[in-house]
């Protein structure tokens, strides 16, 4: 019985949001009279961290602070139209709609706020800290919330704004096949070290070196929380993961969490990540999206440190210990390719 | 079939109801004391969500008959803070950002109380080990793994 130690890597390029139907999303934002500002959103935060990039978007384009945001997505049935959370697509969609809706927003309350202060709206501006003043003249200033009581009970003005983020739908070439399916792309390049037990036919993770390229980290303590969960969810796919792992009878298939496998905290191992940030030129602030990527590169980076460890390239998922194994007795022993 | 009369601690507090014999008791906290916080998973043990401490000791409440815990002390994540102030353990998976989705989190942070209770001071194996009965989704367990050792030494936020 030998370990093998084998080293591979994959690169990826992935597309932000999806060509269907333009893939819109909506956002409204709206002042109460407290002075604090509420976005209506459709989507969905599953634990990724969207209500807190929105929230982040959201302050920074009316020029108020992040505390006084709140993000509501409690109800699809009322709230402003969104595809999903899906796609990579959350912040770059949404996250533009929201500025959108925010800048509407803006232009009102600095409106409003010019009626108080007697001045013209293009001679004001926010300080981030809830208040707005006439540019050079900081003493002559106005909190938003007094604005707001403003605008509710005096001016009869809503402090709202409406945004959506719509991509002009492209058609596909009868000729060619030729289409842009996305007009926003981030990268990855993920080297992947595994052993494989050439008697069991398993697979462990030994470390993971990774880099991603994903426009500007709105906020990158979320952005390295997806990464490095995403990248155990792409071993999972890559090594455990399968509804049916004797298709095509799904009679055999896992029943629970007992036999539908998943790496468990055991089985982690080092994850080394470099976010390299160049922003995008069409997203919120620059910022791509870090979602379904994280999964992606694992997998065939993978597959190809099982081929250099053992000398067998496995091409169906999971890669199994049955059919790492099956594959060496095939090919008469396990053959380590050069070590990169 | 008859009601049986349960009584025993939870979070330090009496309580008394009446279930029916053979109700487990992850049903009989979230159902008939309120008690929202050990989630249901997969309620045959293979998932951790549950899991509560009896009498200080890890147990997985979809796998424990109700009555067992009669004249015993059952700990759930709802007794974790103290009055206002998260629990250390709580900071840390905060600071830590070892949640994402939150499933799992009430059943990681009873297995990583179970554990400080009995060895303030545990290795990275010894976490790893604490948690092994739980599943995570979304954080590749590093997170969580690095936020039990915060807490072990000390390293939280105010």
């Amino acid at each position: 019985m030998t370990r093998h130690r084998g080293r591979g890597m994959a690169s990826i390029n992935y597309p932000i949001g999806m060509n269907l139907g333009g893939d819109p999303s909506q956002a409204l934002v709206h002042s109460n009279p407290s002075g604090k500002f509420t976005v209506a959103l459709s989507s969905i935060d599953l634990g990724q961290g969207m209500k807190s990039v929105t929230r982040q978007i959201c302050a920074e384009t009316l020029g108020v602070p992040v505390e006084d945001v709140y993000v509501d997505t409690a109800d699809s049935d009322t709230g402003p139209h969104c595809m999903g959370s899906f796609a990579s697509r959350g912040t770059h969609r949404v996250g533009n709609a929201v500025m959108a809706a925010a800048r509407e927003a803006r232009g009102v309350m600095m409106e409003a706020a010019a009626e108080e202060l007697e001045v013209n709206a293009a001679d004001l501006e926010t300080d981030g800290r809830g208040n707005i003043h006439v540019k050079g003249a900081p003493h002559r200033s106005i909190s938003t919330k007094d604005v707001a009581i403003a605008a509710q009970f005096k001016q009869g003005k809503t402090i709202s704004g409406r945004g959506i983020f719509l991509v002009p739908l492209s058609n596909v070439d009868p000729e060619t096949g030729e289409m842009s399916p996305a007009t926003c792309y981030a990268h990855a390049c993920l080297v992947a070290e595994v052993e494989v037990d050439d008697e069991t036919g398993e697979v462990a993770m030994v470390r993971m070196d990774s880099a991603y390229e994903l426009g500007r980290a709105l906020n990158p303590r979320l952005v390295e929380q997806q990464l490095v969960g995403g990248a155990w969810m792409g071993v999972s796919h890559a090594l455990y993961e399968t509804p049916e792992p004797y298709y095509p009878d799904p009679a055999h298939g896992p029943r629970d969490f007992v036999e539908y496998l998943m790496p468990g905290p055991g089985d982690i191992c080092p994850h080394d990540i470099a976010v390299l940030e160049r922003p995008a030129p069409d997203g919120p602030f620059g910022a791509k999206g870090p979602g379904e990527m994280c999964a992606n590169p694992v997998l065939p980076a993978v597959a190809n440190a099982i081929f250099n460890a053992v000398g067998v390239r496995i091409d169906d998922l999971p890669i199994t210990p049955e059919k790492v194994l099956r594959a060496i007795k095939a090919q008469g022993g396990a053959r380590p390719q050069a070590r990169r | 079939m008859s009601k049986i009369p349960l009584q025993f601690r939870h979070n330090g507090r009496d309580v008394a109801i009446f279930v029916d014999g053979g109700t487990n008791l992850l049903v009989a906290l979230r159902e008939l004391i309120g008690d929202m916080t050990p989630k249901f998973g997969c309620g045959q043990g293979g998932c951790g969500t549950c899991s509560v401490l009896i009498d200080g000791e890890l147990h997985l409440s979809c796998l424990t008959l109700a009555e067992t815990v009669a004249g015993r002390s059952v700990e759930t994540l709802d007794g974790m803070k103290q009055g206002p102030n998260l629990h250390p353990l709580q900071r840390a998976f905060a600071d830590n950002f070892a949640a994402q989705c939150g499933y799992c989190t009430p059943g990681m942070l009873m297995a990583a109380k179970a554990l400080l209770d009995r060895n303030p001071s545990p290795s990275r194996d010894e976490v790893v080990e604490a948690i092994s009965g739980n599943i995570c989704r979304c954080t590749g367990y590093e997170p969580i793994v690095n936020a039990i050792l915060a807490a072990a030494g000390g390293r939280v936020s105010a």
